[in-house]
């Protein structure tokens, strides 16, 4: 089997989401690239959780409905997860908890005989599974030892214990992959953005963008950044864009309804041309809507949010490796055209957990703009050819430095003269076509799968993993933007060059993307739309795809 | 730049007579003493919101942040945040900081992020035509309230004073000895410098005749005192008739949210190293 699924679940406060952590840290070991779905209730307790594992030769995202283990910590996650059992499935339950077909962990005697706290219970259902599937003993104490900070021993004679007690049913062989670091979504555009030179992250918590906060939060003394947490998302933006004044590289991370409170701040952004990276991290809407699932709704918000116009920059990774490469990017962009620039994720994305190659570490770097040179006076909005002005910061020698939220001369002193705002109006949207023009040297569109196909896919974010998947199996292309703004139409219409069928995949009800490319003159000839707050199982855009084919 | 123009060519469209006259010119006093003093007016921001008082903005010949109505506190602490050495000072307005942005105003406060604001109190909304804001006395008829208000103002020295401002003092724009002594005052204090200023609106609520007779200057006044500061506060409620003390009801030195926030260290460690250590733990 190089294909390997792995359900586990049980109610809120279970810890799943850590004990699946082990899980991918046990398939990534024995060579298996991974990704991690976590599903939860928007509740502290009780509730079902549950994360399915999925290991697979290929980088993926997505995951299948069938799995091939289910590792049940309450009867619920037997019952609500019936339909994904294969005649081959291997069940391995808490004994205490479930009646089932399967494997029983006798967790309460095991803990009892090792004189083990209840936290604990899970390394037990751990060593179960690992003994089920046939992966080596070593495996699971290198694991426990990497990833377990505290009571190591105590857990491994607790998974061991399960380990002698149950039979292999299902054995996983090795895959090929080297081990790789396994990273979430959020995890990884911190990293791009730390690469990209990040100074001061500001957010307010609101799911799923809130992992990002925990992280950097947490980890700001080793990469000597300022992590603030105000009070509203109205003073998140408008601290953000203080620190940019200051000449910092600033970032704010929220979902829709904390972006809709940092509306006007953006469009000051726009105006008094500050640099600033918005994380927006989709869920379901409207409004509160479900918290804790994933949707793909807000990428007309975001491309429209704000009054008035000014360019901005909007890309939307698929998976965590893109996330880290092009969140450099957004941050070296929004510093050198000093706009605000967009990385839009969602819940599938910053909350699922991938295999993250090392290699792009290399390539990128932060890039500064060219300052002011010094010489008085200082004009903030000096009109040049590409319309960016080299700009200076408070406290460098004789520069007297004006940015202003109204419309404004050179030197940045309000002026209403009609003459002028046509001046700066036409100065700003420069920005917007030079920042066209270099975009093209991004890989902002990626095309997979067959290219010969006559039908395509096209798609955005997070759903690239279900659609590549699909694609591979039906033989279609698949075309990717990660760029929406500018939206990159030379790219796009040169990849649906022979392409008969267009076919938009999107988790949304109107088809947004859909949408955009018509306003540029590229009409698809279907949308397949997904709104239920769940990721498209491989199963449901299979079965869909066959009724446009047909 | 030293013995830099403080005022800039930008045209004056402040009615005559109007009180923020006063405190532009205690302010270009005061930069000019620190200018003396050997401060560089280069590492001084003026931070201002949207009303009539933030045209200074425009008029102050430094570094200035021109907002949005009601947030200039956090544009504030953000750039204090980001460089601590710069020396921020927010002028904004009754309806800005009391209204749109209350919010910023308390959690600047409770912070004790190491800005001084001034508060341009006129009491009313001039660059909308008169309407009420939250310090307008009950009844004020106002365009949107033409049958008078039917609320109380706030009291914002208490306000402040229960929200943990560490230098707290009400200033009038007809008093301009004391007004310059108080934002020096303000300036130098480390930490939330909070300095109400009662401002003639001299279109839109033409108040002198009755602040004139009633302001006195505190004396006598522990001003560590955060009892007497209280009862200082409650003296004159912004509605009824009685005294007006001006001058510092209250200070306190505590630390500062910058100092323990703020970005001191202009090296910061290695990134390309410091990101190879985090991906190893993830392995």
């Amino acid at each position: 089997m190089k294909d390997i699924s792995v359900l586990i679940g049980g109610k809120a406060g279970d810890g799943i989401n850590i004990a699946g952590a082990l899980v991918a840290q046990l398939l990534n070991k024995i060579g298996y690239s991974i990704y991690m779905y976590f599903d939860y209730p928007s509740l502290i307790r009780g509730g079902h959780n549950f994360a399915i594992i999925r290991g697979s030769e290929q980088n993926t995202g997505t995951c299948w409905n069938t799995v091939d283990f289910i590792l049940a910590l309450n009867s619920e996650t037997i019952e609500r997860h019936r339909e994904r059992c294969s005649p081959e499935t291997a069940i391995i339950f808490n004994a205490d908890q479930v009646k089932s077909a399967g494997q029983g962990v006798k967790v309460n005697a095991i803990l009892s005989e090792t004189n083990a706290p209840p936290i604990m219970g899970n390394s037990a259902v751990i060593g179960g599974f690992a003994k089920a599937a046939g992966i080596e003993w070593d495996v699971v104490v290198a694991v426990f030892n990497a990833h377990i900070p505290k009571g190591v021993d105590l857990n491994l004679k607790v998974a061991k214990h399960a380990y002698d007690q149950l039979e292999t049913v299902h054995a996983v062989s090795k895959g090929s992959q080297p081990p790789r670091a396994l990273i979430t979504g959020n995890e990884a555009i911190g990293l791009g953005m730390l690469r990209g030179g990040l100074d001061a992250y500001v957010s307010y918590p609101m799911t799923p963008s809130s992992t990002l906060l925990h992280f950097l939060a947490e980890q700001q003394e080793r990469f000597g950044i300022t992590v603030v947490h105000p009070e509203n998302e109205i003073a998140v933006i408008l601290m953000a864009l203080g620190f940019a004044y200051a000449g910092k590289r600033a970032a704010v991370g929220t979902s829709g309804g904390g972006f809709c409170l940092m509306t006007e701040g953006l469009s000051l952004a726009g105006m008094a041309e500050l640099p600033l990276v918005l994380v927006v991290s989709q869920r379901t809407g409207p409004s509160t809507g479900l918290p804790t699932y994933t949707a793909q709704s807000d990428l007309r918000f975001v491309n429209h949010a704000g009054q008035g116009e000014f360019p901005r920059l909007i890309v939307a990774p698929g998976d965590a490796e893109e996330a880290l490469f092009w969140s450099e990017i957004a941050m070296n962009i929004a510093g050198k055209f000093q706009i605000p620039a967009f990385i839009l994720s969602d819940k599938t994305l910053s909350e699922g957990t991938y295999s993250a190659s090392p290699g792009r570490l290399q390539e990128t770097q932060r890039e500064d703009p060219t300052v002011w040179s010094g010489t008085p006076p200082y004009l903030r909005y000096a009109d040049t050819p590409s319309g960016i002005s080299p700009p200076a910061y408070p406290g460098m020698k004789d520069a007297v430095v004006k940015v202003n939220s109204y419309m404004h001369d050179e030197a940045g002193i309000t002026s209403e003269e009609a003459a002028l705002v046509n001046q700066m109006t036409r100065k700003r949207l420069r920005k917007w076509d030079v920042l066209s023009g270099e975009m093209l040297a991004y890989p902002g569109v990626m095309v997979s799968g067959n290219p010969d196909a006559s039908m395509a896919l096209l798609c955005w974010g997070s759903t690239k993993g279900v659609c590549n998947e699909i694609a591979l199996l039906l033989g279609l292309k698949v075309i990717q933007l990660i760029v929406l703004s500018p939206f990159p139409v030379i790219q796009v219409k040169k990849a649906i060059t022979g392409v008969k069928k267009l076919v938009v995949i999107e988790e949304n009800a109107t088809g947004q993307l859909a949408s955009l490319a018509e306003q540029h003159g590229i009409i698809p000839d279907h949308r397949i739309l997904r709104y239920d707050g769940r990721p498209f199982p491989p199963e449901d855009l299979m079965a869909r795809l066959k009724e446009v084919i047909l | 730049m030293t013995g830099r123009q403080l005022i800039t060519d930008a045209q004056n469209t402040w009615c005559p007579g109007c009180g923020n006259f006063s405190i532009q010119h205690t302010l270009k006093n005061v930069l000019s003493d620190m200018e003396k003093e050997g401060k560089s007016l280069d590492d001084v921001v003026l931070v201002t919101g949207i009303g009539c008082h933030a045209k200074m903005a425009d008029y102050l010949n430094i570094n200035t942040f021109y907002t949005l109505h009601g947030r200039t506190i956090p544009v504030a602490t953000g750039i204090k945040l980001g460089n601590p050495r710069l020396t921020v000072i927010c002028c904004s307005g009754d309806g800005d900081s009391y209204a749109e942005g209350l919010d910023h105003l308390i959690f600047a406060a409770k912070r004790n992020i190491d800005i001084t604001v001034i508060i341009h109190n006129n009491r009313v909304y001039g660059l909308t035509t008169g309407q009420y804001t939250p310090t307008s006395p009950l009844g004020f008829k106002g365009k949107s309230t033409p049958s008078g208000t039917a609320e109380y103002p706030f009291n914002p020295i208490e306000l402040m004073l229960a929200s943990g401002a560490t230098y707290v003092a009400r200033g009038y724009s007809k008093k301009m000895d004391l007004l310059k002594k108080l934002v020096g005052e303000g300036i130098a204090h480390k930490g939330f410098s909070f300095i109400d200023v009662l401002q003639i609106c001299a279109t839109f609520f033409p108040a002198a005749d009755y602040y004139t007779p009633r302001v006195y200057e505190l004396s006598d006044h522990d001003r560590t005192s955060f009892e007497a500061a209280c009862m200082k506060a409650k003296e004159w409620d912004y509605n009824s008739d009685a005294g007006i003390a001006l001058g510092t009801f209250y200070t306190r030195s505590l630390p500062t949210f910058d100092d323990k926030t703020g970005m001191h260290k202009e090296k910061t460690p290695d990134r390309t190293q410091a990101l190879r250590d985090f991906l190893s733990t993830k392995l």
